[in-house]
């Protein structure tokens, strides 16, 4: 009997096989499968397996690391191809990534675009030590709803500021969303430096993201006058 | 005898230092423009950004550096010696949090509970030195940096463990200290304090840490390198992996360092541990991050050179079981290294936090282990057979003068943070959070501010109000007015 094809897709991205899910990916486009299907009724299943073995501590970060190469993997064949027929994926929001001015790590920020991307955001990274200016030029380029700032050293958390500072000299604090996240970084730093949010981890940043795309989408509040 | 604890033999140290020979060669470090063309000019090829240093040339950089000198308090007095196996510890630095003495629970700390911090430590000869403990969230951010250390010097006379946040305030910094020791060379003949500078792992000087070095070697003021490779996310996964990529690290800084100035001190440090493959945490208090400290350590010993290294910190939220499990591990591992200077006491939360209750009980653990490297001495002609002798089976021993003049060398006595019976409560016997709690105020009674020259004090005073003038702030706040009770 052959595999459901679904179960091989969801199932390369749980063992962190780039090649198997590339090939998948690659044999549903040839196939003419719908690949909004194998997306979310395959890959994005997997990652999401992924997630949540990672939160239960069944899996660990460099799992992780694999499970979102592989799924990098089949995205690169199969968004390009989605695009060509015209049936994109319906987009959850724009976030723009990057890690904080004087940090050049990124593995946590890798993670996160690629759960968000599985998830339906349009991710665009502005890669290792960025910066607060560069964010905000690059939000306003490309309006973006969020902006994701990720930092693993103690000494450069506090750039995070830098960045929500940047955007209110850019006059786009009200209109972009400001989550922070890395590994010294907590829920009350963020709420010290005025970010919308902090996430633990890769997973709980999707969540997070949906819950600040949310708030956007509720009609702003003015003051009585 | 002294006990000593060591993780490495020979042969790795070599292979070690071998590899790290090699990294700083190829790929080579990511330095700074500052300091490009120290390094051309010493022959060493600097490609986009990138210095390719030759083993030879490191080699002699190293071959420079004091294999030891020493920190001196305000009264002039030798406080620190760093080098051989001395050991000395300073508490956790640059905190943003305390954990709040009444509600234990994480608070962005202000300037009061840094001059606390520093009174208390004051008070504790387990802290040969100070350290810039905390950033006071209650002054602004653009006198921050100095703002501490001021703080520090105002209120301690022993040496002080610190580091700017960017490369220009580290001249204010230094201005600080050299008004408080007596001028720029009383400074830079009798240090009172020590500047940390960090590589960003892996293998790169950036502007703000190249610079710092550079300054430093020039104003011999002594650098304290803290390398802080985390294994398997800036550094190899496997521990000896990391000690190389620390190594590496610490034979550019100091080549860079050296070039500036040669015969400048500094010190072999830094801050590795482990990076926790479930949640991307680095516990300070993990037994391997404690192996790394002391791994790093031996390779720069080996080198004949003075050692610095981050431990008796701990990963609970909270001061508990395991919080102090941690720390008293690692304060008796550092110690039976020999480690010279081994910062961290007090802070929890992987350094998100400080705690003065912690502090108190880490120069607990810390005197412990003090007492653990002392070792067990042969006092007297004999060991045991002349108190027999004057016992005999009898074994009456509290009655001989040998336990009387004896009994003070070989047993340690800790404080009442140590519950060894010393009272029995009517209701219930305190715990360990009361008796640090007790300790504190004891200490804080006791405190009074070391004098400090009237001229100095003003001198101080006005460079504050002008530095602080410049970043748009009146006057001081009132915790510096020489009148000022904490």
């Amino acid at each position: 009997m052959l595999e459901n094809p679904f179960s091989s897709m969801r199932q390369s991205i749980v063992d962190g096989a780039p090649d198997r899910a590339l090939g998948l990916a690659q044999e549903a486009v040839a196939t003419g499968m719908s690949l909004l299907e194998a997306i979310n009724n395959g890959f994005v299943p997997g990652m999401h397996d992924v997630g949540e073995q990672f939160a239960r501590g069944q899996m660990f970060l460099p799992d992780m690391m694999a499970s979102a190469e592989a799924m990098r993997a089949a995205m690169a064949v199969l968004e390009p191809e989605l695009k060509r027929l015209g049936s994109e994926r319906p987009m959850a929001g724009v976030v723009l990534l990057g890690t904080t001015k004087g940090d050049i790590h990124e593995i946590g920020k890798i993670l996160v675009g690629t759960l968000l991307t599985a998830h339906g955001f349009r991710v665009h990274d502005l890669g290792v030590d960025v910066p607060g200016e560069k964010f905000a030029s690059k939000a306003r380029e490309l309006d973006a709803d969020i902006i994701g700032v990720s930092a693993l050293l103690t000494t450069t958390m506090r750039n995070q500021k830098g960045v929500i500072e940047s955007l209110e000299k850019a006059g786009l604090r009200s209109q972009v969303k400001v989550m922070v996240g890395g590994a010294p970084v907590t829920r009350r730093w963020a709420e010290e430096i005025g970010a919308d949010g902090y996430a633990k981890d890769a997973m709980s940043a999707v969540a997070l993201a949906r819950e600040l795309m949310e708030q956007k989408a509720l009609p702003s509040v003015t003051e009585p006058a | 005898m002294r006990p000593k604890f060591t993780l490495l033999d020979k042969p790795l140290i070599e292979r070690i230092l071998e590899e790290a020979f090699q990294l700083i060669e190829n790929p080579g470090v990511r330095v700074a423009p500052y300091v490009v063309e120290l390094l051309r000019s010493a022959g060493i090829t600097v490609e986009e950004g990138v210095a390719h240093i030759p083993a030879p040339r490191a080699r002699r950089a190293l071959e420079s550096v004091p294999p030891e000198f020493y920190l001196y308090d305000r009264r002039g007095r030798p406080a620190v010696h760093y080098g051989g196996d001395d050991v000395h510890f300073d508490p956790g630095s640059s905190c943003l949090n305390i954990l709040d003495c009444d509600t234990q629970l994480p608070r962005p700390a202000q300037s009061a509970d840094l001059v606390r911090l520093v009174q208390v430590a004051e008070m504790l000869p387990q802290f040969a030195a100070q350290s810039t403990a905390m950033v006071c969230n209650d002054v602004p951010a653009e006198i921050g940096d100095w703002y501490r250390l001021l703080l520090v010097l105002w209120y301690s006379e022993k040496p002080v463990v610190t580091g700017a946040f960017s490369a220009s305030s580290l001249h204010t910094l230094l201005e600080l200290v050299a008004i408080e020791s007596g001028g720029q060379d009383a400074l830079r003949r009798r240090p009172r304090a020590i500047f940390d500078v960090c590589p960003s792992p892996p293998l790169n000087w950036s502007e703000f840490a190249s610079q710092n070095m550079v300054d430093l070697a020039r104003a011999g003021v002594p650098a304290e390198i803290v390398s802080m490779p985390l294994s398997g996310a800036t550094a190899p996964v496997t521990l000896a992996g990391s000690i190389v990529q620390h190594a590496a690290e610490c034979i550019s800084g100091i080549t860079i360092h050296q070039l500036a100035q040669p015969g400048a001190p500094i010190v072999w440090g830094g801050a590795p541990a482990i990076f926790d493959m479930r949640t991307g945490r680095t516990p300070m208090g993990a037994i391997e991050t404690a192996m790394l400290d002391v791994g790093c350590a031996e390779v720069g010993k080996c080198l004949g050179l003075p050692t610095h290294a981050y431990m008796v910190a701990g990963d609970g939220r909270l001061v508990d079981a395991q919080t102090e499990m941690e720390s008293g591990m690692s304060a008796v591992l550092g110690a039976l290294a020999g480690i010279n200077m081994i910062s961290g006491a007090g802070m929890l939360d992987f350094l998100a936090c400080h705690s003065i209750e912690k502090l108190v009980i880490d120069a607990e653990a810390i005197a412990s282990a003090k007492r653990l490297i002392e070792g067990i001495a042969p006092r007297g002609s004999s060991l045991a057979v002349e108190m027999f002798a004057q016992t005999g089976l009898q074994g009456d021993f509290l009655k001989l003068k040998e336990t009387r003049a004896l009994f003070r060398e070989e047993q340690h006595f800790p404080t009442s943070v140590i519950d060894r019976g010393l009272s029995i409560p009517d209701a219930g016997a305190p715990n360990i959070l009361d008796r640090a709690r007790q300790r504190i105020e004891e200490l804080l009674s006791a405190y009074q501010r070391p004098v400090l020259a009237p001229d100095r004090e003003t001198e101080l005073i006005d460079f504050a109000e002008r530095e602080g003038k410049k970043a748009g702030i009146v006057g001081l706040p009132e915790i510096l007015r020489p009148s000022a009770h904490v």
